[in-house]
């Protein structure tokens, strides 16, 4: 907008304009900072309250909630989430996008029911999927019955609670996710680049991995990134398909505010864990913003 | 033959994403209070009786409730928010939507632990209110994500048109820009209506001893053992899903809403 000599003589009405206009901007704003910030303030706060230790919390300035990230059990219910987490999200990231890539070069008839079931399985959460692993995995109802039946197994077993178990539901629900993050920029991606490899005699197979892949490495790695956040939010799989030997981060936090009342340390838990998705995404944002600048 | 493959990957992939709701769909035919699959039997009385028991239609009541006010009030704050940053560009809005976004980005526990502390220190814990407008804050990413992407596709010429013929820019949002956004507005909402209905660690933490959802009872019911009931539930919510999402593909281009490129082709 550039301003003219017009604004200069008359410069009333359009600051009234202006001002008229944002108004409407002050409900969502109060809502988003109120009841969205000032949770998270709060939050940031209390890390550093006091416990005290029949359950409840008072104000001060205290690092033990911190210090206690040194405790054994901390550290590797860490590393555990971390590594689960990055497994899955390496894993769902390879298979979606082929995926993704062949998705999007089918016919809309194909395309919508597709995009309909992964929308399903995103919202469904992890109750419903969670209930359904369960009974994929008991004995009574679960795949062994088939092995079973298929002679491969004498009779049938129950695969849950394991890591594996785990795994698979978690691979499930994050894999409409990394579809879903990654299906706008294929969508969008240059078919004159396949084409070309294809003329000159690349398979499609061969076109995929040497012009498709390297071309969407910003795409890529920014799906690993935010695949690896989503994962690290699940919450009643450890605990529905594993033991409390298998409980992740998010576990521990829920655990240590409701069923421990200790509040400042699940905040101080849940500080450290947002900052960890911060550091990711604003770092991985501008690391592919320089190589695409 | 490559083709084939691809196919059959795809199809292989999309199987073992059904696999579950699959299962679940067959256990809730037993006619036994057990989970057998293939089912034994074959009865749709667990289907009569969550229907019919208010202690499902409670929490199921409870949910859609929550549902369609979070919806609502969602979409009430990302609307103003994406129009005034795309047709404005107004700095506050930008602030805002970037704020907005924030909820998706980081793990659903550390907003709920988040909403926990909140509502405990100002006195809304355990209420109605507090899982409503908790789920409103953390879903509105969706319409602001989504309502942004139908602003996007929005031709200027038809703005100038409007305008050079004498348009206001209260009847101009009414008549142009209101009607080519609504199919986004629908989809956000039914995205958001889906996700709330099924929201469960907000939900817990900030009200999960009083405020029962369907999710919350759930998990509840699954302590004390499973039935074929709660499979029954699990198809109902599958279906509720699937209906919403069907529904805004017949009146929009759902492909368009989750962020892929117009290819008239």
């Amino acid at each position: 907008m550039t301003v003219q000599d017009t604004t200069i003589l008359r410069p009333i009405p359009r600051f009234r304009g202006v001002d008229h206009k944002t108004l409407i901007l002050i409900p969502p704003g109060i809502m988003l900072l109120v009841f969205f910030l000032c949770p998270f303030l709060i939050m940031g706060a209390v890390s550093f309250y006091y416990r005290v230790p029949d359950g409840f919390y008072e104000p001060d300035f205290v690092l033990a909630n911190y210090a206690a990230f040194f405790d054994p059990v901390f550290l590797t219910a860490l590393a555990r989430s971390l590594t689960l987490c990055a497994v899955i999200s390496v894993v769902c990231v390879s298979l979606a996008m082929p995926f993704t890539y062949l998705v999007s070069r089918m016919r809309r008839g194909i395309q919508v029911p597709i995009v309909i079931l992964l929308l399903c399985i995103l919202t469904l959460s992890e109750v419903i999927l969670g209930f359904s692993w369960t009974i994929l995995l008991s004995r009574t109802a679960g795949v062994s019955n088939v092995l079973v039946w298929l002679g491969i197994l004498d009779r049938p077993v129950s695969y849950y609670p394991s890591r594996i178990a785990i795994m698979i539901a978690m691979l499930h629900f994050c894999f409409p996710f990394a579809v879903l993050t990654i299906y706008p920029p294929i969508s969008r991606f240059d078919r004159s680049l396949p084409e070309a490899a294809a003329t000159l005699g690349a398979g499609p197979i061969r076109a995929f991995f040497t012009v498709v892949i390297p071309a969407l490495r910003g795409t890529i790695i920014s799906a690993l990134v935010l695949v690896f956040v989503f994962a690290l939010g699940a919450y009643l799989f450890p605990q529905m398909l594993g033991r409390p030997a298998d409980w992740t981060l998010s576990v521990l936090i829920t655990d240590q505010a409701i069923y421990k009342s200790n509040i400042p340390f699940a905040a101080a838990m849940s500080v450290f864990l947002c900052l960890i998705c911060f550091a990711l995404i604003v770092g991985v944002g501008k690391l592919t913003k320089k190589s695409e600048g | 033959m490559n083709n084939h493959l691809g196919k059959l990957y795809v199809f292989g992939i999309a199987l073992f994403l059904m696999l579950p709701l699959i299962v679940v769909a067959g256990v809730s035919f037993n006619e036994k209070k057990r989970l057998y699959f293939p089912p034994r039997g074959f009865t749709l009385d667990w289907y009569k009786n969550v229907l019919n028991s208010s202690e499902w239609l409670g929490p199921i009541g409870t949910s859609l409730t929550v549902a369609a006010i979070a919806t609502i009030v969602a979409v009430c704050i990302a609307l103003p928010i994406s129009f005034m940053m795309w047709r404005h560009g107004v700095l506050f809005a930008k602030a805002l939507f970037g704020l907005g976004l924030v909820p998706f980005m980081l793990p659903p526990v550390t907003s709920a632990l988040g909403f926990l502390i909140f509502w405990s220190e100002i006195g809304g814990y355990g209420s109605f209110w507090a899982t409503t407008i908790s789920h409103s804050v953390f879903l509105v990413t969706i319409p602001l994500m989504m309502i942004s992407l139908g602003l996007e596709t929005i031709d200027d010429a038809y703005l100038d048109a409007a305008s050079s013929l004498g348009a206001s820019e209260g009847e101009i949002f009414r008549t142009v820009i209101l009607p080519l956004i609504l199919p986004f507005i629908f989809g956000a909402s039914a995205f958001c209506f889906v996700l709330s209905m099924n929201e469960y660690i907000i939900a817990f933490m900030v009200a999960g001893f009083t405020v029962e959802t369907l999710p919350i009872k759930v998990v509840n019911s699954l302590r004390y053992g499973y039935s074929p009931a709660m499979a029954a539930v699990s198809v109902f919510a599958v279906l509720a899903a699937a209906g919403l999402f069907l529904t805004v593909a017949r009146f929009g281009d759902l492909l368009k809403m989750v962020g892929a490129l117009d290819k008239s082709d």
